[in-house]
C-alpha cells in the first residue's frame, strides 16, 4: 500500500505543479487557454479529457459483465467523434466565441434559445459529473481503505480545489499530464494479463488469440465455456436489451459525444479551422489506444475472476474457493462495501454462478449450493482490482490507481469548467450583468464550481448507475438537446428562433421524463413517477439508451415549428454563409 | 451565397455524406445488424461481427476522420478558401 501512497502523491504534485505553473490569468486563459494549443497536443487534452472514470473504471467492467452487449460503449463513445470532426468542429470553431450557448444565442438570435441551451448544457454536465463522482468514490474507497461516502468525500474536496485554481490553460496542459499517466496505467497491466494467459503481449491480438497454457483453445473460446458453464449468458454473443436497443444505445452515445459541450470547447481551442479538424483525429487516436485495449482488459479481467473463484470443474465440491482463503484483494474489497459475500449453504466456499437461470439453479440444487454467494460484485471494481487478481507486481497496482484518478479528475475539472462558463459567461456576463468585470467573471466561475461539486457529490451519493451507466444518461441528455440544434444551426440555413428553442425543449424534456420516470427525478430513489408502467416500455429501449429517440423528436419537432414561423433574418443568413468556409478565421472572442 | 461557395459547400457535403455512409456500415450494420451473420467468419478466436463492434470500427473510425481533415484541405485550397 505504501509504494500506492507514493505514487498517488507523485502524480497529484505533479498536477497541481503545472495547474499552478500555467494558472489563468485572464477569461481568455480560463476558458479557451488563449486559442494557442497545438492540434496533437489538444488531441491528448482532449483525449484525457474525454476519458473519464467511466472509461477507464467503469468501461471494462460493464464490458466483462456484459460481454459483446458492452460494445455499445466502445462504438457509441468514438464514433461520436466523426460526426464531431465533420459536422461540427470546424464550424465552430470557425465562428470563434467561447461557449457552445453563446453559438446558439448569436445564430439564433435569441437570448431564449441561449438559456434554454444553458439548461440543457447544465443539466446534462451535472449528470455527467455525479458518474465521475462515483468513479471517484470507488477509487478514493479503495485508495485509502474507507467505505464508498467517506471515499467521495476526499475526492469532492481534491476536485474542487484542483478544477478552480486552474482554469482552461492550466486544465489543457495538466490534462496531457494525465494523459500519458492514464494511458500508460491502462495499458501496461493488460500487456502483462495478455502475456500471462494468452499467446500474446499485445492485447488487442491477445483478444483473438489462444492461451498460453498450451491448450490451443482460443481466449474467447474458453471464456464463453467457462461463463456457460455457470449459467451466465455466453460473452461474444449476449446482447444488451436486444438488437435494437443496442443500435439506439450506440447512436445516444455518438451524437451525446458530439453535443457535449466540455468536448466541443476543446476545439475552440486550436489556432485554426484546419487545426479542428484533425485535432478531433489525433484526440481519436489517443482514445482508440485505450478503448481497442479495454475490450481485452475485460474479457481476462472476467476470465481471471471465474477461475479465481471456480478453481476447477463445475461441480466438484472442492473446486470452489474457500472463504478463509480469499486472496488479499478480496478482502480489500470487501472493506469498501463493493463487494459482498454471503455463505448461503453454510460450507465456507463460495460459489459463484447465475441463480437466475432455471436450468443453472436446477442443476446447483443437486450439488448443495442454495444461490449465488457473490451477493455484491459492483462492475465498477474490476479494473482497479484487474492487476491485483492477476497477481501482477504492487507498483503495476499502484500505478492503475493513479491512473484512475488521473481519469476522474481530468474529466471533472473539464466538466466544472464547462458548467462554470456556462453560468458564468452565458448566465451572468451574457444576461444579468453584461458589464461585470474579467475578476468579477472569474471569480463567479470559480463559485458555479463549488456549487456543482457539492451537488454533484451529494447526489453521487445514491447514483442511478454504475459511473458509464450514469454518464451514458448524461449523453443522452446532451444527444437529445445540443446536438440536434447545432447540426441544424449550421446545415440548415432556414432553422430559425422558434424551431430551435422548441425543438431543445422537446427534445430534453422528452427524454428527461423518460429517464426520471424510471431513475426517479434527478435520480432521487423513491420519486420516480408512474409506478405501474413496466420497465422499458418504449419499444423496449432502456433509459440510458433514450437521447436518440429525444434527439429524433427534437429535429422534428424544430423542423416542423420553423416552417410554420418566419425565416430567419438576412444576416443570420449570411453568418450561416460565412461559418461554412475556413477562410477568415480569427481568434476566438467573448463578444 | 456566390457559385463558387456553393460549389465547395457541395462538394463538402458530397465527401461527408460518402464518409458518413461508411462510419455507419463499420458500426451499425457490421457490429449490429449483421453481427450475427458475420460471426460465422473468424478472426482468430473471435467473430467479425463481434471483431468490428470492439475493435474494427474504432480503427476506421480514425481513419475516417484523418482521411477527412487532408481532403478537405485540399477543397479548402483548390476553392481558395484556406487560412493562410
Amino acid at each position: 500500500m505504501d509504494l500506492t501512497y507514493i505514487v498517488v502523491f507523485a502524480t497529484f504534485a505533479l498536477y497541481i505543479g503545472i495547474a499552478f505553473w500555467a494558472r489563468a490569468s485572464s477569461t481568455g486563459d480560463f476558458y479557451v487557454a488563449g486559442k494557442g494549443v497545438h492540434p496533437v497536443a489538444n488531441g491528448m487534452a482532449t483525449a484525457a479529457d474525454w476519458m473519464s472514470a467511466a472509461s477507464f473504471i467503469s468501461m471494462a467492467g460493464l464490458i466483462a459483465f456484459n460481454g459483446y452487449g458492452a460494445s455499445v460503449f466502445l462504438m457509441g463513445w468514438t464514433g461520436g467523434y466523426v460526426l464531431l470532426a465533420m459536422l461540427l468542429a470546424p464550424y465552430l470553431r470557425k465562428f470563434g466565441k467561447f461557449t457552445v450557448p453563446e453559438f446558439i444565442g448569436e445564430r439564433f438570435y435569441s437570448k431564449t434559445a441561449r438559456l434554454v441551451a444553458v439548461i440543457c448544457l447544465i443539466l446534462a454536465s451535472i449528470t455527467y459529473v455525479i458518474g465521475q463522482m462515483k468513479g471517484i468514490g470507488v477509487a478514493f474507497s479503495r485508495f485509502l481503505e474507507l467505505d464508498y461516502a467517506t471515499g467521495l468525500g476526499v475526492g469532492m474536496v481534491i476536485v474542487l480545489f484542483y478544477a478552480v485554481l486552474g482554469g482552461m490553460k492550466g486544465i489543457t496542459y495538466t490534462q496531457i499530464a494525465q494523459y500519458c499517466v492514464l494511458i500508460l496505467a491502462y495499458t501496461i497491466p493488460a500487456i502483462f494479463i495478455s502475456l500471462n494467459l494468452t499467446d500474446n503481449a499485445i492485447p488487442q491480438l491477445g483478444l483473438i488469440g489462444k492461451m498460453a497454457d498450451g491448450s490451443g483453445t482460443y481466449m474467447m473460446d474458453r471464456l464463453d465455456q467457462v461463463v456457460s458453464d455457470l449459467g451466465f449468458a455466453r460473452y461474444s454473443t449476449q446482447l444488451s436489451g436486444g438488437e435494437l436497443n443496442m443500435f439506439v444505445y450506440t447512436l445516444t452515445l455518438m451524437i451525446g459525444t458530439a453535443g457535449l459541450p466540455h468536448v466541443i470547447i476543446r476545439f475552440f481551442t486550436v489556432p485554426r479551422v484546419k487545426d479542428a479538424r484533425s485535432s478531433a483525429g489525433w484526440a481519436l487516436v489517443f482514445i482508440a489506444i485505450l478503448y481497442t485495449t479495454a475490450p481485452a482488459v475485460a474479457s481476462m479481467a472476467r476470465l481471471n475472476l471465474m477461475n479465481t473463484i471456480q478453481t476447477g470443474p463445475v461441480g466438484d465440491p472442492t473446486a470452489n474457493l474457500e472463504y478463509d482463503k480469499r486472496p488479499q484483494w478480496f478482502k480489500n474489497w470487501e472493506t469498501t462495501g463493493l463487494l459482498k459475500y454471503q455463505d448461503k449453504n453454510g460450507d465456507g466456499r463460495i460459489q459463484y454462478y447465475n441463480d437466475k437461470n432455471p436450468e443453472m439453479a436446477k442443476k446447483a440444487a443437486q450439488w448443495g449450493w442454495k444461490g449465488n454467494e457473490m451477493v455484491k460484485v459492483d462492475r465498477d471494481i474490476m479494473v482497479l482490482a484487474n492487476p491485483e487478481i492477476a497477481n501482477l507486481p504492487e507498483w503495476v497496482v499502484a500505478i492503475v490507481v493513479a491512473g484512475g484518478l488521473a481519469a476522474a479528475l481530468s474529466t471533472a475539472a473539464g466538466l466544472l469548467l464547462a458548467i462554470a462558463s456556462s453560468v458564468s459567461h452565458d448566465i451572468i456576463k451574457g444576461m444579468i450583468n453584461p458589464d461585470i468585470s474579467e475578476k468579477g467573471e472569474l471569480m463567479a466561475s470559480r463559485l458555479s464550481m463549488t456549487g456543482a461539486v457539492l451537488l454533484a457529490g451529494y447526489l453521487g451519493l445514491h447514483p442511478p448507475d454504475f459511473a458509464a451507466g450514469t454518464v451514458a444518461i448524461a449523453f443522452g441528455l446532451a444527444a437529445a438537446s445540443i446536438f440536434p440544434v447545432l447540426m441544424m444551426g449550421i446545415f440548415n440555413k432556414r432553422m430559425n428562433r422558434q424551431g430551435a428553442v422548441w425543438g431543445m425543449i422537446a427534445g430534453i424534456g422528452v427524454t428527461m421524463l423518460y429517464v426520471f420516470q424510471h431513475k426517479g427525478i434527478m435520480f432521487i430513489p423513491g420519486t420516480s413517477y408512474l409506478g405501474d408502467m413496466g420497465p422499458n416500455w418504449f419499444l423496449g429501449i432502456t433509459p440510458n439508451a433514450f437521447g436518440a429517440v429525444g434527439a429524433l423528436v427534437n429535429f422534428v419537432v424544430a423542423i416542423i415549428v420553423s416552417r410554420m414561423t418566419s425565416e430567419p433574418p438576412e444576416h443570420i443568413q449570411h453568418l450561416v454563409e460565412d461559418i461554412r468556409v475556413p477562410k477568415g478565421a480569427g481568434a476566438a472572442t467573448g463578444h | 451565397m456566390d457559385n463558387k461557395a456553393s460549389e465547395y459547400w457541395r462538394a463538402n457535403i458530397r465527401l461527408v455524406s460518402i464518409l458518413l455512409v461508411i462510419w455507419f456500415v463499420v458500426s451499425y450494420g457490421f457490429g449490429i445488424i449483421l453481427a450475427e451473420p458475420l460471426n460465422t467468419i473468424r478472426v482468430g478466436g473471435v467473430g467479425l461481427g463481434f471483431w468490428f463492434a470492439q475493435q474494427g470500427s474504432i480503427y476506421t473510425f480514425v481513419v475516417l476522420i484523418f482521411f477527412y481533415a487532408s481532403r478537405m484541405s485540399k477543397l479548402d485550397r483548390e476553392f481558395g478558401v484556406h487560412e493562410d
